[in-house]
Formats: structure tokens, sequence, C-alpha cells
């Protein structure tokens, strides 16, 4: 068994989870839940297995390095870091509901990773300027920002839709058998988006500073408003304008919904748009050309 | 009238809304130049946007946007409302955190907070007193305790402090600007190319190439090596940097990309590196004796080293190859017996046998290390700006200010007891410490709770 066969594996076993999730969703088959659940901890730990395997084997082959260093790796990483945050939030809120709207993100960066036709695959040694202990400090705490992210955007989909659709029935509790009934209440979900853009701004903060360190260590420069640190500056922004608006001007519900979901756009931008888009110093991910 | 008007003057810049604004248009602005380049030559922004729009972008600098007046406007009008918003809330958010709230609290209000308990028990006066104390000691928390009409008010809180959080957050983001200050200030940017075995003792800021900047030393590089993966990708740059002081060898590093050179108050980073035209570095060492000596040399020409009685050159070379090695052909002679010439890579190395000794000669191009020259005094500032912010994020959402309220009084027959209290966040969390309080009110002070 080694790395790529088991990452391959887990593209299949999220799709699976997310097929599963999806069904509790619209069937309201919440008896399928557990199962639901199991997969996707399953996926994750061969998932975990698979980044350890690629470790090891960047090892044989003579030049190991963290499974971090390219967009392959981080959208492996993303997607990790999507079901263990998605996993917490499960069995800390004790709501499989959300799955439908959090898991896919996992799959779909696993099967981007896996069949986009420009990313490569293959373990590379590390270029001088990512030979440094800050890549994993670095990466890790940008990517688990990047999931509570999205898994906030979800929620706030989540949420528009579950409003439009009481605000089409007239708002009534207990009349509607629609399939968003099933969803938390919208009061739930609101304190869901709330609490994971929280999460994710400490981490997104650490990840900025991080790289910032780094980049003082590498390049004697900790700021050189390069793409990739401007556009990690903006989605910052866009939160810290979410977290104000609550906090001061109790913004809350479809505006901060709509807040949510555009900072995905903000974070997916950050993360991939530039490396394809934009060019600067932070040309790691880019794709092979 | 001036009062009202410094008042107004001071309201905009304490509200939010502005900080919201500000926020907003620096979001945006930030965007502008992740797409037009920035610091090209004048005539790179005609050749890609045509001469009117560089014109205007001339204008507005575009071209380096992030240095330009307006927005550094913006990062000021950032920081006064911050330093104003700071200003405005600092005294009511300190007037909580130190607040008497035995004093503040009537019984009133206690009866109307959200999270509410009522008790009933048997003991009376002191005994029944000492017992809630105990209560409520077991579940973590250390009352105070008043007088109030009609009863006695017992008062216990934690994380007071943690309201403090969002100040140490706002004032962070200006201590992050204050080291940034100072680095602009008080220090520069310069670069500097080295060839091996050069030395330099003065650098040019990248941004002002008339005026040298003296460093005080010599720096002197004594080596360079380029190291390449078997696929041909780089994998080390490194240069071997020698600090000279008054004449003395005063420091020595091995320098590469992630790891710098510190001395002196400047940071000398591995930034770049480029190949001597038509020059070329040779090293030999005579491995019985241990003598090794490294050498610069120009090709077919004859070349000495005395103390050995040896003469060596560069005859021909070819290249590059895959790997954009060179190959070179030397020529080399110890006088005594008849010369050999032979071919060898770029980097390689060569042992040549003769009677009196073995040498080892390795060949490689002459490089200059380019380094990144920073004397930035203000960084520190800036790292414990970025320590703050960390610190104080974590204070503002995940701690909250738990207070808890009993008041224990006395109707003739039994003693009641009330226990309310309140958090500023974490409701569900707090609602957790509560039942625990409850509980122990209940085991430790034998208080029943009246049947509903």
């Amino acid at each position: 068994m080694n790395s790529s066969q088991l990452l391959g594996f887990t593209t299949f076993a999220y799709l699976f989870a997310s097929i599963l999730y999806i069904a509790i969703f619209v069937f309201r088959a919440e008896r399928i839940g557990i199962v639901a659940s199991l997969v996707t901890l399953v996926s994750f730990l061969a998932q975990t297995t698979g980044i350890v395997l690629r470790w090891v084997e960047s090892y044989k082959m003579g030049f190991g390095h963290a499974p971090l260093s390219n967009m392959y790796e981080s959208l492996v990483f993303f997607s990790w870091a999507t079901a263990i945050f998605y996993l917490w939030l499960e069995w800390r809120f004790k709501n499989r509901t959300i799955g439908a709207f959090a898991v896919p993100f996992a799959f779909l960066s696993m099967a981007y990773a896996s069949f986009g036709s420009q990313i490569d695959s293959e373990i590379k040694p590390l270029v001088p300027a990512l030979q440094s202990n800050w890549l994993i400090a670095h990466v890790v705490t940008c990517f688990i920002g990047y999931a509570a992210f999205a898994v906030a955007g979800g929620m706030g989909v989540m949420y528009l839709l579950k409003d439009r659709h009481e605000t089409n029935v007239g708002g009534k509790k207990g009349q509607d058998s629609g399939l968003l009934a099933t969803l938390p209440s919208l009061r739930v979900i609101d304190d869901l988006i709330y609490k994971c853009i929280i999460f994710g701004f400490v981490w997104l903060s650490t990840g900025i500073i991080t790289g910032a360190i780094w980049a003082n260590k590498a390049w004697g420069t900790y700021w050189s408003w390069d793409p990739k640190e401007t556009w990690s500056l903006i989605t910052w922004f866009v939160y810290a304008a979410a977290l104000h608006a609550r906090f001061v001007r109790g913004w809350s519900g479809r505006r901060i919904a709509w807040l949510a979901v555009i900072g995905v756009f903000s974070v997916v931008f950050t993360y991939y748009g530039v490396n394809f888009l934009l060019s600067g110093l932070h040309s790691y991910g880019r794709p092979t050309e | 009238m001036e009062n009202k008007k410094g008042n107004r003057l001071w309201n905009f810049f304490a509200s939010v809304k502005l900080a919201l604004f500000t926020i907003f248009v620096l979001a945006i602005a930030s965007i502008i130049g992740t797409i037009v380049p920035q610091k090209e030559d004048a005539a790179r922004y005609v050749e890609l946007y045509g001469a009117n729009v560089a014109h205007f972008f001339q204008l507005l600098s575009i071209q380096d946007m992030y240095n330009s007046w307006w927005f550094t406007s913006l990062l000021i009008l950032f920081s006064l409302n911050l330093i104003v918003c700071t200003i405005e809330r600092l005294p009511h958010i300190w007037k909580v955190v130190v607040q008497d709230n035995l004093a503040a609290t009537s019984v009133d209000r206690l009866r109307k907070m959200a999270m509410r308990h009522d008790f009933q028990g048997q003991l009376t006066g002191e005994p029944a007193l000492e017992s809630v104390r105990r209560a409520m000691r077991d579940a973590g928390w250390r009352p105070s305790q008043t007088e109030k009409e009609g009863g006695t008010l017992l008062f216990a809180q934690k994380g007071a402090w943690t309201r403090l959080g969002v100040i140490v957050v706002h004032v962070s983001i200006l201590v992050i600007f204050t080291g940034a200050l100072i680095g602009s200030f008080y220090g520069y940017k310069a670069s500097v190319m080295i060839p091996e075995g050069g030395s330099v003792d003065q650098v040019y800021q990248s941004n002002n190439q008339h005026t040298p900047i003296p460093l005080g030393f010599t720096v002197r590089c004594d080596d360079f090596k380029l190291k390449y993966y078997d696929s041909g990708m780089p994998k080390e740059y490194r240069s071997l940097l020698t600090v000279v002081k008054d004449g003395q060898e005063a420091y020595q590093k091995s320098i590469v990309v992630n790891d710098p050179m510190q001395y002196g108050g400047l940071t000398f980073y591995q930034s770049s590196f480029q190949p001597m035209d038509g020059q070329f570095s040779v090293q030999i060492t005579n491995d019985k004796d241990k003598a090794s000596q490294k050498f610069v040399i120009y090709p077919r020409q004859e070349n000495k080293w005395p103390e050995e009685k040896v003469s060596f050159g560069i005859v021909d070379m070819s290249g590059p190859d895959m790997m954009q090695r060179y190959q070179y052909k030397i020529w080399f002679s110890d006088g005594k017996s008849s010369p050999s010439e032979f071919w060898i890579n770029q980097g390689g190395t060569a042992r040549i046998k003769r009677a009196d000794a073995t040498y080892v000669l390795i060949a490689n191009p002459r490089y200059a290390t380019g380094l990144q020259v920073v004397k930035d005094p203000g960084v520190w500032t800036v790292y414990s700006g970025c320590i703050m912010m960390i610190l104080g994020l974590i204070v503002i959402f995940f701690m909250a200010h738990r207070r808890v309220w009993v008041f224990v009084s006395n109707d003739g027959k039994k003693t009641n007891v009330l226990l309310s209290g309140m958090s500023n966040k974490n409701k569900l969390g707090f609602e957790r410490d509560m039942e625990s309080i409850c509980n122990r009110m209940e085991e430790v002070a034998q208080l029943t709770a009246p049947a509903k």
C-alpha cells in the first residue's frame, strides 16, 4: 500500500460520505446518520495514513519533508483539515445535517487534487526557499483557518436556503414539512457560522503571522505586499469586518450568512486564484506548465 | 460651540461605521496592487495599459501603490480610528473590570437575570452563609460578601480581565504599525554582490544607489556553493561569510536561504548568485600534508602554486549539459613527472596521483554571492505586536467574564437562597458552570430547590 493508493481511496470514500450526508438531508434518512459519520471517520483515518506515508516516502526518496509543499499536497491537507474540523463540529454540536454542507468540500478538494489536469502529484524535493521548519507551522495554521471558513461558508448557504424557505412559507414553525425542516433552527445555524468564523479568524491571523516571521527569516522582510500576502490580508479584512459588524453593530442572520459566503470566495482566491492568476514571490503552489 | 465641533470630529473617529468603511476601502484598494504589477519601469506600464492609462496610474502612484500618499493616508485614518476607538472604549471597559459588583448590583436586578435558581434550606444565620460559601468554593468560586437590605449578598467572578482582550488586539495593530515605522525610519534594505574571495565594507540601499552606507566592518565571501538535486532542481545556495573587524576575523558563518547571518545589528540573507564571466575557482588539496589553496583563475593561462611547486590551468571547456553543468579540461603538472590532462565536471572532484602525494582538485565557475543586507530595529516590536494579537484574540474569543451572585435571606421560617449568574460570552459553557454550582448547593449546603 502506498500513499497515492490510499489517497485515491480517500477521494472515493469522501464522495461516498458526501452522498450519505446529502441523502440524510434530502430523504430525511436520519437512520443512516451513524453510517455517514463512520464512513467520514474511516476516510479521514485513511487520509491521515496516506499523508503520513507520503511523508515517509519522501524520506525514502532521500529528501524528506512534510507533505505541505505544493498545490497537490495543500489540496490534500485542506481536505484533511475540513474533515477533522467537520467531525469535531458534528461531535460537539451533535448534528449531522450540516454534513451535507461541509463534507463535499473535503471530497471536491481531493477530487481536484487527484484529477485536475494541472495538478502534479509527484513527490518532489524542496527548493531552498521552502527548506524551513516554518513551512509546517505556516501551512498548517493557514489551512485550519481555511477549513473553518469553508465550513462557515457552507453553513452560510444553508442559512440562506432555509431563511428564504421560511420567508416563503410564512415563517411558521412546525408547519413546513419541506427538506429544510430537518436543518437546525436559523438561530443555531447563525451561532455556528459565527463560531466557525471566530475559530477560522484566530487561525488565519496565526497563519499570516507565521508567514510574516518566515518571510523575515528567508528574505529579510516580514511584509512585502506580495499578491499572496495582500490577498490573505484582504480575507482577514473581510472576516474582521464580519466580526465587528456582529459584535458592535449587532448584525446577525442573513447578513452574516452572506459575509460568510463572500469570505469563502476571498479564501479561494487567496489560496487558489493568486497562484494561477497573479505573479509573485509565493509561486510554490503554482501548477507545472 | 468649539467644544461641540471637537466632539463631532472625535465622534467621527470613534465610530465603528468609520472602521467598517476604512476596512472595506483598504480591502478593495489592496486588490488593485495585486492585479497591476508593482514597481516596474514606466515603459512597462505604457506597454501593458497604453499611454493614457499609464499616465493616470502615474498620477495615483499605482505603480507603487502601497507606498502612495493615498494608501498611506488610508492607513493613517485606520490608525487614528483605532486610537480614538481605544481611548473611547477603555474607560468603560475598565469600569466593568474593576467594578464593585456587590455595591453595584441590586437584589431586584438579580431577580430579573435570565440565569437564576432558587433554593431553600433549614439552616439560618452564619451557619447558613458558611454552608453557601463552602458550596461556592467547592464549585471553584471565591465569594466576597456584603450586607444588603433583607439579607446577605455574595459575589464571585472569573475572568474580569478578559474584557481587556479587545483593547489588547486593537493596540497590537498599533504596535505592529509602530514597529513598521521604526523599521522604515531607522532601518534600511540593501543588496550587494560579493565575488568569492572578495569583500565589501559598504552597501547601497535598493532605492538609493548614490549614497553608500558604511557597514563598520568588512564582510568577505570565502566560498559559494551551489547544489542540485538529481533532477536538476536547485537544492542549496550556501555562502561562507567572514566578518573582518579592525583587521581581525571577528565572526564566521555559513549561510543558506533560511538561515541568515546576524552581525552588528545587521542581517545578511542569501538571496541570489551569479557566475563571474570567464573566471574560475579551483581548489587544490595535497592529500598527504593537507595543504590546501583556493585560486581564482582565467582559462588558458598557466597558474602556479609555488609552495607545492604545482602548475595547473583550464585549457578547454564544454557544456552545459542537461543539469546545467559545464565540463572543464584541466592541465596539471608537479614539475617532476609528465603533466596530465583530463576532463572533470563542474563541481566534481579529481584525484591526481603523483609520486610524492595525491592532489585533490575541484573546479567551479567563480561565483558572486548576492546578499540582502537588512537593518530593521523595528522587527521585535512587530513580533511583540503579533504575539499580543494572538493572545488577545484567544482571550476575546475563548474566554469569558463570568459573574455569580448569591443572595441569602431569611423569611422567619426558612432560609431563601437566590443564585443568579451572567456571562458576556459562551452562554452554553456558563450554563454548565451554573449547573455545577446548583449541584454543590444541594449536596454541600443541603439546600433544596422549591417544587415548581
